[in-house]
Protein backbone atom coordinates (compact mmCIF):
# COMPACT_ATOMS: atom_id res chain seq x y z
CA UNK A 1 0.00 0.00 0.00
CA UNK A 2 1.79 3.39 -0.90
CA UNK A 3 1.37 6.74 1.09
CA UNK A 4 -0.89 8.54 -0.80
CA UNK A 5 -3.98 5.62 -0.56
CA UNK A 6 -3.08 5.39 3.14
CA UNK A 7 -3.68 9.14 3.56
CA UNK A 8 -6.57 8.63 1.39
CA UNK A 9 -8.18 5.91 3.56
CA UNK A 10 -7.26 7.97 6.75
CA UNK A 11 -9.09 11.04 5.25
CA UNK A 12 -12.21 9.00 4.39
CA UNK A 13 -12.19 7.80 8.05
CA UNK A 14 -12.20 11.16 9.36
CA UNK A 15 -15.07 12.51 6.99
CA UNK A 16 -17.21 9.21 7.85
CA UNK A 17 -17.51 10.66 11.56
CA UNK A 18 -21.41 11.43 12.87
CA UNK A 19 -21.99 14.49 14.96
CA UNK A 20 -21.35 13.63 18.52
CA UNK A 21 -24.67 13.45 19.55
CA UNK A 22 -26.36 13.19 23.25
CA UNK A 23 -28.96 10.91 22.88
CA UNK A 24 -26.17 8.52 21.72
CA UNK A 25 -25.13 8.33 25.23
CA UNK A 26 -28.45 7.67 26.36
CA UNK A 27 -29.21 4.65 24.27
CA UNK A 28 -25.95 3.23 25.51
CA UNK A 29 -26.66 4.22 28.86
CA UNK A 30 -30.22 2.60 28.43
CA UNK A 31 -28.97 -0.81 27.20
CA UNK A 32 -26.22 -1.14 29.91
CA UNK A 33 -29.24 -0.77 32.67
CA UNK A 34 -31.27 -2.68 30.83
CA UNK A 35 -28.66 -5.59 30.25
CA UNK A 36 -28.28 -6.30 33.98
CA UNK A 37 -30.66 -9.18 35.65
CA UNK A 38 -30.01 -6.94 38.90
CA UNK A 39 -31.99 -3.87 37.45
CA UNK A 40 -35.10 -6.33 36.93
CA UNK A 41 -34.77 -8.10 40.39
CA UNK A 42 -34.75 -4.04 41.94
CA UNK A 43 -37.77 -3.03 39.85
CA UNK A 44 -39.73 -6.25 40.61
CA UNK A 45 -39.07 -5.72 44.04
CA UNK A 46 -39.90 -2.13 44.15
CA UNK A 47 -43.50 -2.88 42.51
CA UNK A 48 -44.29 -6.28 44.30
CA UNK A 49 -43.04 -4.51 47.71
CA UNK A 50 -45.17 -1.67 47.43
CA UNK A 51 -48.59 -2.94 45.87
CA UNK A 52 -48.65 -6.18 48.37
CA UNK A 53 -47.66 -4.35 51.10
CA UNK A 54 -50.52 -1.18 50.56
CA UNK A 55 -53.26 -4.08 49.79
CA UNK A 56 -52.22 -5.82 53.09
CA UNK A 57 -52.75 -3.00 55.48
CA UNK A 58 -55.59 -1.94 53.29
CA UNK A 59 -57.48 -4.92 53.69
CA UNK A 60 -56.26 -5.28 57.51
CA UNK A 61 -58.39 -2.11 57.83
CA UNK A 62 -60.91 -3.41 55.87
CA UNK A 63 -61.63 -6.82 58.73
CA UNK A 64 -61.35 -4.60 61.54
CA UNK A 65 -63.35 -1.59 60.02
CA UNK A 66 -66.71 -2.77 61.78
CA UNK A 67 -64.60 -3.10 65.03
CA UNK A 68 -63.43 0.49 65.24
CA UNK A 69 -64.60 2.87 67.44
CA UNK A 70 -66.57 5.91 66.30
CA UNK A 71 -63.50 8.20 66.74
CA UNK A 72 -61.41 5.71 65.81
CA UNK A 73 -62.96 5.83 62.08
CA UNK A 74 -63.44 9.53 62.43
CA UNK A 75 -59.46 10.27 62.66
CA UNK A 76 -58.61 6.81 60.01
CA UNK A 77 -55.96 8.07 57.83
CA UNK A 78 -56.66 6.40 54.20
CA UNK A 79 -53.65 7.29 52.32
CA UNK A 80 -51.03 5.62 55.26
CA UNK A 81 -52.67 2.55 53.77
CA UNK A 82 -51.17 3.33 49.89
CA UNK A 83 -48.20 3.80 51.31
CA UNK A 84 -46.86 1.86 54.99
CA UNK A 85 -43.39 2.41 55.72
CA UNK A 86 -42.84 -1.80 56.08
CA UNK A 87 -43.63 -2.16 52.60
CA UNK A 88 -41.83 1.15 51.24
CA UNK A 89 -38.67 0.53 53.29
CA UNK A 90 -37.75 -2.11 50.54
CA UNK A 91 -38.57 0.51 47.89
CA UNK A 92 -36.70 3.09 49.47
CA UNK A 93 -33.55 -0.29 49.57
CA UNK A 94 -34.40 -1.53 45.99
CA UNK A 95 -34.35 2.64 44.76
CA UNK A 96 -30.78 3.51 46.68
CA UNK A 97 -29.14 0.17 46.03
CA UNK A 98 -30.03 0.59 41.14
CA UNK A 99 -28.91 3.84 41.68
CA UNK A 100 -25.49 2.69 43.44
CA UNK A 101 -24.99 -0.36 41.52
CA UNK A 102 -25.44 1.81 38.27
CA UNK A 103 -22.10 3.31 38.85
CA UNK A 104 -20.27 2.16 41.61
CA UNK A 105 -20.60 -1.66 39.75
CA UNK A 106 -18.91 0.00 36.58
CA UNK A 107 -16.41 1.88 38.70
CA UNK A 108 -15.63 -1.44 40.51
CA UNK A 109 -15.42 -3.72 37.44
CA UNK A 110 -13.09 -1.42 35.66
CA UNK A 111 -15.97 -1.12 32.80
CA UNK A 112 -15.67 2.45 33.76
CA UNK A 113 -12.12 2.92 32.17
CA UNK A 114 -13.84 1.20 29.07
CA UNK A 115 -16.42 3.31 28.93
CA UNK A 116 -14.39 6.66 29.13
CA UNK A 117 -11.90 4.87 26.24
CA UNK A 118 -14.85 5.24 24.24
CA UNK A 119 -16.58 8.46 25.28
CA UNK A 120 -13.75 10.61 26.31
CA UNK A 121 -16.51 13.15 27.28
CA UNK A 122 -16.44 11.99 30.76
CA UNK A 123 -19.29 14.58 31.87
CA UNK A 124 -21.55 13.63 28.90
CA UNK A 125 -21.38 9.82 30.17
CA UNK A 126 -22.41 11.26 33.82
CA UNK A 127 -25.50 13.33 32.55
CA UNK A 128 -26.52 10.49 30.32
CA UNK A 129 -26.39 8.18 33.03
CA UNK A 130 -28.05 10.36 35.47
CA UNK A 131 -31.06 11.45 33.17
CA UNK A 132 -31.71 7.50 31.90
CA UNK A 133 -31.92 6.81 35.69
CA UNK A 134 -34.08 9.49 36.94
CA UNK A 135 -36.31 8.81 34.37
CA UNK A 136 -36.72 5.12 34.36
CA UNK A 137 -36.72 5.61 38.24
CA UNK A 138 -39.17 8.36 38.04
CA UNK A 139 -41.90 6.21 35.53
CA UNK A 140 -41.57 3.22 38.03
CA UNK A 141 -42.45 5.39 40.87
CA UNK A 142 -45.66 7.05 39.01
CA UNK A 143 -47.11 3.27 38.20
CA UNK A 144 -46.12 2.21 41.69
CA UNK A 145 -47.01 4.77 43.72
CA UNK A 146 -50.42 4.69 41.16
CA UNK A 147 -51.30 1.41 41.57
CA UNK A 148 -50.78 1.18 45.31
CA UNK A 149 -53.06 4.28 46.04
CA UNK A 150 -55.72 2.96 43.67
CA UNK A 151 -55.76 -0.67 44.80
CA UNK A 152 -55.63 0.42 48.22
CA UNK A 153 -58.37 3.03 48.43
CA UNK A 154 -60.47 0.41 46.35
CA UNK A 155 -60.39 -1.54 48.73
CA UNK A 156 -61.29 0.73 51.29
CA UNK A 157 -64.09 2.33 49.39
CA UNK A 158 -66.09 -0.55 50.44
CA UNK A 159 -66.24 0.37 54.09
CA UNK A 160 -67.28 4.48 52.91
CA UNK A 161 -63.56 4.89 53.78
CA UNK A 162 -60.99 5.45 50.92
CA UNK A 163 -59.73 8.26 49.77
CA UNK A 164 -60.05 9.92 45.75
CA UNK A 165 -57.01 11.85 44.66
CA UNK A 166 -59.15 14.90 44.76
CA UNK A 167 -58.97 14.54 48.90
CA UNK A 168 -57.03 17.13 50.55
CA UNK A 169 -53.35 15.58 50.73
CA UNK A 170 -53.78 12.53 48.80
CA UNK A 171 -52.52 13.75 45.60
CA UNK A 172 -49.63 15.27 47.62
CA UNK A 173 -48.68 12.05 49.08
CA UNK A 174 -48.72 9.90 45.34
CA UNK A 175 -46.61 12.73 43.88
CA UNK A 176 -44.67 12.21 46.69
CA UNK A 177 -43.93 8.97 46.61
CA UNK A 178 -43.28 8.62 43.31
CA UNK A 179 -40.73 11.28 43.26
CA UNK A 180 -38.98 9.17 46.44
CA UNK A 181 -37.46 6.67 43.42
CA UNK A 182 -35.42 8.62 41.90
CA UNK A 183 -34.71 10.65 44.56
CA UNK A 184 -32.90 7.46 46.47
CA UNK A 185 -31.62 6.29 43.13
CA UNK A 186 -29.81 9.52 43.06
CA UNK A 187 -28.67 9.49 46.34
CA UNK A 188 -27.25 6.15 45.35
CA UNK A 189 -25.62 7.00 42.33
CA UNK A 190 -24.16 10.17 44.13
CA UNK A 191 -22.28 7.66 46.84
CA UNK A 192 -21.21 5.00 43.68
CA UNK A 193 -19.26 7.64 42.40
CA UNK A 194 -18.09 8.49 45.54
CA UNK A 195 -17.24 5.03 46.62
CA UNK A 196 -16.67 3.14 43.61
CA UNK A 197 -17.62 0.18 45.31
CA UNK A 198 -20.60 -1.50 45.19
CA UNK A 199 -21.23 -3.47 48.77
CA UNK A 200 -19.96 0.12 50.70
CA UNK A 201 -22.11 2.65 48.30
CA UNK A 202 -25.81 0.34 49.06
CA UNK A 203 -24.32 0.61 52.69
CA UNK A 204 -24.05 4.05 52.62
CA UNK A 205 -27.15 5.07 50.77
CA UNK A 206 -28.70 2.83 53.60
CA UNK A 207 -27.70 4.40 56.30
CA UNK A 208 -28.17 7.57 55.19
CA UNK A 209 -31.71 6.26 53.99
CA UNK A 210 -33.10 4.17 56.52
CA UNK A 211 -30.78 4.29 59.83
CA UNK A 212 -30.20 7.85 60.02
CA UNK A 213 -33.23 8.97 60.68
CA UNK A 214 -33.98 6.53 63.95
CA UNK A 215 -30.60 8.75 64.85
CA UNK A 216 -32.22 12.00 66.26
CA UNK A 217 -34.29 12.92 69.18
CA UNK A 218 -37.35 14.17 67.95
CA UNK A 219 -38.02 16.43 71.47
CA UNK A 220 -35.36 18.83 71.05
CA UNK A 221 -35.69 21.34 67.87
CA UNK A 222 -32.86 21.33 66.61
CA UNK A 223 -32.44 17.47 66.02
CA UNK A 224 -35.86 17.36 64.99
CA UNK A 225 -34.79 19.91 62.61
CA UNK A 226 -32.16 17.57 61.46
CA UNK A 227 -34.46 14.86 60.90
CA UNK A 228 -37.21 16.52 59.15
CA UNK A 229 -34.31 17.58 56.49
CA UNK A 230 -33.33 14.10 55.59
CA UNK A 231 -34.93 12.82 52.55
CA UNK A 232 -37.15 9.41 53.71
CA UNK A 233 -38.75 11.86 56.75
CA UNK A 234 -39.33 14.38 54.28
CA UNK A 235 -40.98 12.51 52.25
CA UNK A 236 -42.96 10.88 55.12
CA UNK A 237 -44.00 14.30 55.95
CA UNK A 238 -45.71 14.73 52.69
CA UNK A 239 -47.39 11.58 52.59
CA UNK A 240 -48.95 12.08 56.32
CA UNK A 241 -52.64 13.16 56.53
CA UNK A 242 -52.66 16.76 56.68
CA UNK A 243 -55.29 16.35 59.82
CA UNK A 244 -52.58 14.50 61.73
CA UNK A 245 -49.75 16.09 63.60
CA UNK A 246 -46.77 13.34 64.69
CA UNK A 247 -44.84 15.78 66.99
CA UNK A 248 -44.62 19.26 67.81
CA UNK A 249 -41.53 20.09 65.49
CA UNK A 250 -43.24 19.43 62.62
CA UNK A 251 -41.83 19.99 58.95
CA UNK A 252 -43.76 22.49 56.76
CA UNK A 253 -44.97 21.01 53.42
CA UNK A 254 -42.78 23.79 51.66
CA UNK A 255 -39.98 22.68 53.54
CA UNK A 256 -40.41 19.26 53.18
CA UNK A 257 -40.43 19.26 49.16
CA UNK A 258 -36.91 21.44 49.33
CA UNK A 259 -35.73 18.59 51.68
CA UNK A 260 -36.77 16.14 49.23
CA UNK A 261 -35.87 17.71 46.16
CA UNK A 262 -32.08 19.17 47.31
CA UNK A 263 -31.14 15.65 48.20
CA UNK A 264 -30.74 14.43 44.35
CA UNK A 265 -29.30 17.55 43.17
CA UNK A 266 -26.63 17.35 45.84
CA UNK A 267 -26.13 13.70 45.29
CA UNK A 268 -25.70 14.36 41.72
CA UNK A 269 -23.44 17.61 41.47
CA UNK A 270 -21.30 15.37 43.86
CA UNK A 271 -21.58 12.42 41.14
CA UNK A 272 -20.92 14.66 38.01
CA UNK A 273 -17.86 16.63 40.22
CA UNK A 274 -16.06 13.21 41.13
CA UNK A 275 -16.74 11.45 37.93
CA UNK A 276 -14.81 14.52 35.95
CA UNK A 277 -11.86 15.34 38.72
CA UNK A 278 -10.99 11.79 39.69
CA UNK A 279 -8.69 9.14 37.48
CA UNK A 280 -11.01 5.76 36.83
CA UNK B 1 0.56 8.28 14.40
CA UNK B 2 1.17 9.18 18.33
CA UNK B 3 3.46 11.82 19.60
CA UNK B 4 4.30 11.20 23.35
CA UNK B 5 6.55 14.56 24.15
CA UNK B 6 8.50 14.61 27.84
CA UNK B 7 5.93 12.87 29.36
CA UNK B 8 5.81 12.40 33.06
CA UNK B 9 3.43 10.51 35.81
CA UNK B 10 4.01 11.08 39.14
CA UNK B 11 1.88 8.64 41.58
CA UNK B 12 3.05 10.13 45.40
CA UNK B 13 6.51 9.65 45.28
CA UNK B 14 6.64 6.89 42.90
CA UNK B 15 7.24 8.10 39.38
CA UNK B 16 6.04 5.89 36.72
CA UNK B 17 6.51 7.27 33.15
CA UNK B 18 9.74 10.04 33.71
CA UNK B 19 10.40 12.42 30.70
CA UNK B 20 9.31 9.52 28.03
CA UNK B 21 9.56 11.24 24.03
CA UNK B 22 8.45 8.99 21.98
CA UNK B 23 6.80 8.67 18.18
CA UNK B 24 4.36 5.56 17.33
CA UNK B 25 4.23 5.52 13.34
CA UNK B 26 1.27 3.63 10.98
CA UNK B 27 2.06 1.29 8.80
CA UNK B 28 3.87 -1.17 11.28
CA UNK B 29 3.08 -3.55 14.47
CA UNK B 30 5.42 -1.18 17.43
CA UNK B 31 5.84 -3.70 20.50
CA UNK B 32 6.01 -1.97 23.56
CA UNK B 33 8.58 -3.37 25.92
CA UNK B 34 9.44 -3.43 29.35
CA UNK B 35 9.25 -5.43 32.51
CA UNK B 36 6.16 -5.57 35.09
CA UNK B 37 6.36 -2.00 36.51
CA UNK B 38 7.91 -0.04 33.56
CA UNK B 39 5.40 2.07 32.94
CA UNK B 40 3.65 0.66 29.42
CA UNK B 41 0.03 0.18 31.13
CA UNK B 42 0.61 3.97 32.60
CA UNK B 43 1.94 5.36 29.54
CA UNK B 44 -1.27 3.94 27.65
CA UNK B 45 -3.95 4.93 29.97
CA UNK B 46 -1.94 8.91 29.80
CA UNK B 47 -2.38 8.22 25.94
CA UNK B 48 -5.86 7.93 26.53
CA UNK B 49 -6.68 10.89 28.80
CA UNK B 50 -7.52 8.19 31.75
CA UNK B 51 -5.13 9.71 33.82
CA UNK B 52 -3.70 13.08 33.73
CA UNK B 53 -0.04 13.62 32.86
CA UNK B 54 2.07 15.49 35.28
CA UNK B 55 3.50 17.12 32.86
CA UNK B 56 4.29 16.57 29.16
CA UNK B 57 2.03 15.78 26.17
CA UNK B 58 0.74 13.28 23.80
CA UNK B 59 -1.19 13.80 21.06
CA UNK B 60 -2.87 10.94 18.65
CA UNK B 61 -3.29 11.81 14.26
CA UNK B 62 -2.29 15.44 16.22
CA UNK B 63 -5.36 15.72 18.46
CA UNK B 64 -5.25 15.06 22.30
CA UNK B 65 -7.53 11.95 23.04
CA UNK B 66 -9.24 13.52 26.00
CA UNK B 67 -10.02 16.38 24.13
CA UNK B 68 -12.48 13.89 21.67
CA UNK B 69 -16.33 13.97 22.62
CA UNK B 70 -15.77 10.07 20.66
CA UNK B 71 -13.58 7.73 20.94
CA UNK B 72 -14.06 4.80 19.37
CA UNK B 73 -13.51 5.83 15.55
CA UNK B 74 -10.19 7.36 16.64
CA UNK B 75 -8.77 4.67 18.68
CA UNK B 76 -9.53 1.01 19.37
CA UNK B 77 -8.02 0.05 22.44
CA UNK B 78 -7.52 -2.98 24.57
CA UNK B 79 -6.06 -2.06 27.93
CA UNK B 80 -7.23 -4.66 30.36
CA UNK B 81 -9.50 -7.53 29.50
CA UNK B 82 -11.07 -7.40 33.04
CA UNK B 83 -12.37 -3.88 32.39
CA UNK B 84 -16.20 -5.45 31.60
CA UNK B 85 -18.89 -5.77 33.75
CA UNK B 86 -19.18 -8.96 34.35
CA UNK B 87 -22.95 -9.17 34.77
CA UNK B 88 -23.76 -8.25 30.97
CA UNK B 89 -23.56 -10.60 27.64
CA UNK B 90 -20.78 -9.94 25.41
CA UNK B 91 -23.58 -8.81 22.91
CA UNK B 92 -25.19 -6.25 25.07
CA UNK B 93 -21.29 -4.85 26.41
CA UNK B 94 -20.87 -4.10 22.39
CA UNK B 95 -24.04 -2.56 21.77
CA UNK B 96 -23.86 -0.48 24.75
CA UNK B 97 -20.70 0.74 23.39
CA UNK B 98 -21.48 0.79 20.11
CA UNK B 99 -24.58 2.82 20.68
CA UNK B 100 -22.48 5.50 22.71
CA UNK B 101 -20.36 6.02 18.98
CA UNK B 102 -23.60 6.04 17.24
CA UNK B 103 -22.16 2.75 15.50
CA UNK B 104 -24.53 0.76 14.19
CA UNK B 105 -25.72 -3.03 15.43
CA UNK B 106 -24.41 -4.78 12.22
CA UNK B 107 -20.79 -3.98 13.00
CA UNK B 108 -21.45 -5.35 16.14
CA UNK B 109 -22.25 -8.60 14.83
CA UNK B 110 -19.08 -8.22 12.49
CA UNK B 111 -16.73 -7.80 14.65
CA UNK B 112 -18.15 -10.53 16.93
CA UNK B 113 -17.74 -13.14 14.11
CA UNK B 114 -13.60 -11.73 13.51
CA UNK B 115 -13.12 -12.21 16.70
CA UNK B 116 -14.90 -15.84 16.65
CA UNK B 117 -17.01 -15.10 19.73
CA UNK B 118 -20.29 -15.06 17.83
CA UNK B 119 -21.47 -18.20 19.15
CA UNK B 120 -21.34 -17.45 23.04
CA UNK B 121 -22.81 -13.82 22.21
CA UNK B 122 -24.93 -14.35 24.27
CA UNK B 123 -23.54 -15.43 27.32
CA UNK B 124 -22.95 -13.92 30.35
CA UNK B 125 -18.79 -12.56 30.23
CA UNK B 126 -18.50 -13.23 33.53
CA UNK B 127 -18.05 -16.71 32.56
CA UNK B 128 -15.58 -16.50 29.84
CA UNK B 129 -11.86 -17.33 30.37
CA UNK B 130 -9.29 -14.56 30.09
CA UNK B 131 -8.55 -16.03 26.09
CA UNK B 132 -12.06 -15.56 25.53
CA UNK B 133 -12.46 -11.83 27.26
CA UNK B 134 -9.24 -10.68 25.59
CA UNK B 135 -11.05 -11.84 22.23
CA UNK B 136 -13.94 -9.34 23.30
CA UNK B 137 -11.39 -6.39 24.37
CA UNK B 138 -10.15 -7.02 20.46
CA UNK B 139 -13.60 -7.03 19.15
CA UNK B 140 -14.69 -3.64 21.08
CA UNK B 141 -10.97 -2.09 19.94
CA UNK B 142 -12.13 -2.78 16.35
CA UNK B 143 -15.44 -1.55 16.69
CA UNK B 144 -15.19 1.72 15.04
CA UNK B 145 -12.57 1.09 12.74
CA UNK B 146 -10.16 3.34 13.89
CA UNK B 147 -6.65 4.32 12.25
CA UNK B 148 -5.18 3.51 15.87
CA UNK B 149 -4.96 1.28 17.52
CA UNK B 150 -3.54 -0.32 21.35
CA UNK B 151 -2.94 -3.15 22.85
CA UNK B 152 -2.29 -4.34 26.52
CA UNK B 153 -0.57 -7.54 26.77
CA UNK B 154 -3.43 -9.00 24.51
CA UNK B 155 -1.32 -12.53 24.32
CA UNK B 156 -2.09 -13.24 28.04
CA UNK B 157 -4.52 -16.22 28.14
CA UNK B 158 -4.73 -17.16 24.58
CA UNK B 159 -3.84 -20.70 23.26
CA UNK B 160 -1.32 -20.73 20.67
CA UNK B 161 -3.78 -20.84 17.47
CA UNK B 162 -5.61 -17.57 19.90
CA UNK B 163 -1.73 -16.32 19.47
CA UNK B 164 -0.86 -16.72 15.78
CA UNK B 165 -4.78 -15.02 15.06
CA UNK B 166 -3.70 -11.88 16.88
CA UNK B 167 -0.26 -11.87 15.31
CA UNK B 168 -2.09 -11.82 12.23
CA UNK B 169 -4.74 -9.62 12.83
CA UNK B 170 -2.11 -6.83 14.01
CA UNK B 171 0.08 -7.37 10.93
CA UNK B 172 -2.93 -7.00 8.91
CA UNK B 173 -3.70 -4.26 10.87
CA UNK B 174 -0.51 -2.25 10.29
CA UNK B 175 -0.48 -3.12 6.54
CA UNK B 176 -3.79 -1.57 6.34
CA UNK B 177 -1.71 2.10 7.13
CA UNK B 178 -2.77 2.08 10.55
CA UNK B 179 -0.92 2.43 13.71
CA UNK B 180 -0.49 -0.34 16.02
CA UNK B 181 1.35 -0.54 19.59
CA UNK B 182 1.10 -3.56 21.48
CA UNK B 183 2.70 -3.84 25.04
CA UNK B 184 4.16 -6.69 26.25
CA UNK B 185 6.54 -7.79 29.09
CA UNK B 186 7.55 -10.92 27.06
CA UNK B 187 10.36 -10.44 24.23
CA UNK B 188 9.22 -13.58 22.64
CA UNK B 189 5.80 -12.87 21.92
CA UNK B 190 7.09 -9.72 20.12
CA UNK B 191 9.83 -10.82 17.76
CA UNK B 192 7.48 -12.61 15.95
CA UNK B 193 5.07 -10.09 16.05
CA UNK B 194 6.15 -6.64 15.69
CA UNK B 195 8.40 -4.96 13.22
CA UNK B 196 9.64 -1.72 15.31
CA UNK B 197 10.59 -2.31 19.14
CA UNK B 198 10.04 0.70 21.73
CA UNK B 199 11.85 -0.48 25.08
CA UNK B 200 11.16 1.19 28.55
CA UNK B 201 12.14 0.29 32.46
CA UNK B 202 11.46 2.08 35.15
CA UNK B 203 9.41 4.77 33.33
CA UNK B 204 12.49 5.75 30.53
CA UNK B 205 13.17 5.15 27.03
CA UNK B 206 15.69 2.16 26.68
CA UNK B 207 15.55 1.42 23.38
CA UNK B 208 13.45 2.87 20.04
CA UNK B 209 14.61 0.81 16.77
CA UNK B 210 13.15 -1.53 14.37
CA UNK B 211 13.72 -5.15 15.59
CA UNK B 212 16.31 -5.09 13.00
CA UNK B 213 18.37 -2.63 14.06
CA UNK B 214 17.79 -3.72 17.98
CA UNK B 215 18.93 -7.49 17.09
CA UNK B 216 22.11 -6.11 15.50
CA UNK B 217 22.76 -3.67 18.34
CA UNK B 218 21.59 -6.12 21.38
CA UNK B 219 22.46 -9.62 19.96
CA UNK B 220 26.04 -10.91 20.85
CA UNK B 221 28.35 -13.75 19.25
CA UNK B 222 29.34 -15.89 21.81
CA UNK B 223 31.95 -18.92 21.30
CA UNK B 224 31.79 -21.74 23.34
CA UNK B 225 34.81 -23.72 23.55
CA UNK B 226 35.99 -27.17 25.27
CA UNK B 227 39.36 -27.86 26.30
CA UNK B 228 41.31 -30.33 28.73
CA UNK B 229 43.19 -26.85 30.00
CA UNK B 230 40.67 -24.30 30.85
CA UNK B 231 42.99 -22.50 33.41
CA UNK B 232 45.41 -22.15 30.42
CA UNK B 233 43.10 -20.97 28.08
CA UNK B 234 41.27 -18.11 30.05
CA UNK B 235 44.40 -16.38 31.18
CA UNK B 236 44.83 -16.43 27.28
CA UNK B 237 41.67 -15.13 26.42
CA UNK B 238 41.72 -12.34 29.42
CA UNK B 239 45.52 -11.44 28.23
CA UNK B 240 43.66 -10.01 24.73
CA UNK B 241 41.19 -8.36 26.62
CA UNK B 242 38.04 -10.55 25.18
CA UNK B 243 35.96 -12.06 28.15
CA UNK B 244 35.30 -15.43 29.22
CA UNK B 245 32.76 -17.40 31.47
CA UNK B 246 31.91 -21.00 32.35
CA UNK B 247 28.77 -22.64 30.67
CA UNK B 248 26.94 -25.01 33.52
CA UNK B 249 28.88 -28.01 31.67
CA UNK B 250 32.22 -27.06 32.20
CA UNK B 251 33.52 -25.49 28.79
CA UNK B 252 34.33 -22.11 28.58
CA UNK B 253 31.89 -19.12 26.85
CA UNK B 254 34.18 -16.59 24.86
CA UNK B 255 32.87 -13.04 24.48
CA UNK B 256 34.60 -10.52 21.99
CA UNK B 257 37.00 -12.91 19.87
CA UNK B 258 35.71 -14.39 16.79
CA UNK B 259 35.98 -18.28 16.13
CA UNK B 260 39.04 -18.08 13.87
CA UNK B 261 40.76 -15.47 16.59
CA UNK B 262 40.19 -18.04 19.23
CA UNK B 263 41.43 -21.34 17.44
CA UNK B 264 44.43 -19.37 16.44
CA UNK B 265 44.76 -18.35 19.56
CA UNK B 266 44.58 -21.65 21.19
CA UNK B 267 46.96 -22.77 18.32
CA UNK B 268 49.71 -20.36 19.37
CA UNK B 269 49.30 -21.17 22.98
CA UNK B 270 50.01 -24.67 22.43
CA UNK B 271 46.35 -24.84 23.93
CA UNK B 272 44.19 -28.51 22.60
CA UNK B 273 40.90 -27.49 21.67
CA UNK B 274 38.13 -30.17 21.49
CA UNK B 275 35.50 -28.26 20.01
CA UNK B 276 34.35 -24.79 18.95
CA UNK B 277 30.86 -23.61 18.96
CA UNK B 278 29.46 -19.96 17.95
CA UNK B 279 25.65 -19.44 19.44
CA UNK B 280 23.92 -16.38 19.73
CA UNK B 281 22.41 -14.62 22.44
CA UNK B 282 18.77 -14.64 21.94
CA UNK B 283 16.45 -11.67 21.61
CA UNK B 284 15.11 -12.62 25.30
CA UNK B 285 18.45 -12.36 26.80
CA UNK B 286 19.83 -9.05 24.67
CA UNK B 287 16.30 -7.54 26.60
CA UNK B 288 16.52 -9.10 29.78
CA UNK B 289 20.17 -8.00 29.73
CA UNK B 290 18.92 -4.17 28.55
CA UNK B 291 16.56 -4.20 31.45
CA UNK B 292 18.07 -5.73 34.29
CA UNK B 293 20.95 -3.14 33.62
CA UNK B 294 18.58 -0.26 33.69
CA UNK B 295 16.79 -2.13 36.91
CA UNK B 296 20.15 -2.45 38.77
CA UNK B 297 21.62 0.52 37.38
CA UNK B 298 18.53 3.08 38.81
CA UNK B 299 18.48 0.45 42.02
CA UNK B 300 22.03 1.03 42.99
CA UNK B 301 21.60 4.91 42.51
CA UNK B 302 18.63 5.14 45.19
CA UNK B 303 21.01 4.10 47.44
Amino acid sequence: MTASTEAARGAGRRAVEPAARFRDLLASEWLKLWSLRSTYGSMALIAVSAMLFSVRAALADHHNWPGYSAERQAAFDPIHDAFPEEGWLFVILAAGAVGAVAIAGEYASGQIRTTFAAVPARSAVAAAKVLVLATVMLVVGVLTAGVSFGLSQAILADRGAGASLGDPGALRAVVASALLLPVCALIGLGFGALLRHTAPAIVATTGLLLLLPLAFDLENRWTAAIHNALPVPAWERLVANPYIQFNEHLATVPGSWVALAAWPVVATLVAALVVHRREP
Amino acid sequence: MIEIRDLTKRYGRTTAVDRLTLTVRPGHVTGFLGPNGAGKSTTLRLLLGLHRPTSGSTLIDGQRFAARRRGLRHVGALLDAGDVHGGRSARSHLRALAASNAIGRSRVDEVLGEVGLTGVAGRRIGGFSLGMKQRLGIAAALLGDPPTLLFDEPFNGLDPAGVRWVRELFRRLAAEGRTVLVSSHLMSEMEQTAQHLVVIGRGELIADESLAEFAARSVQTQVVVRTPDPAALTVAVREVGADVGTTPEGALMVTGLSPTALGDLAFTRGIPVHELITRSTSLEEAFMNLTADRVDYRAGEHR
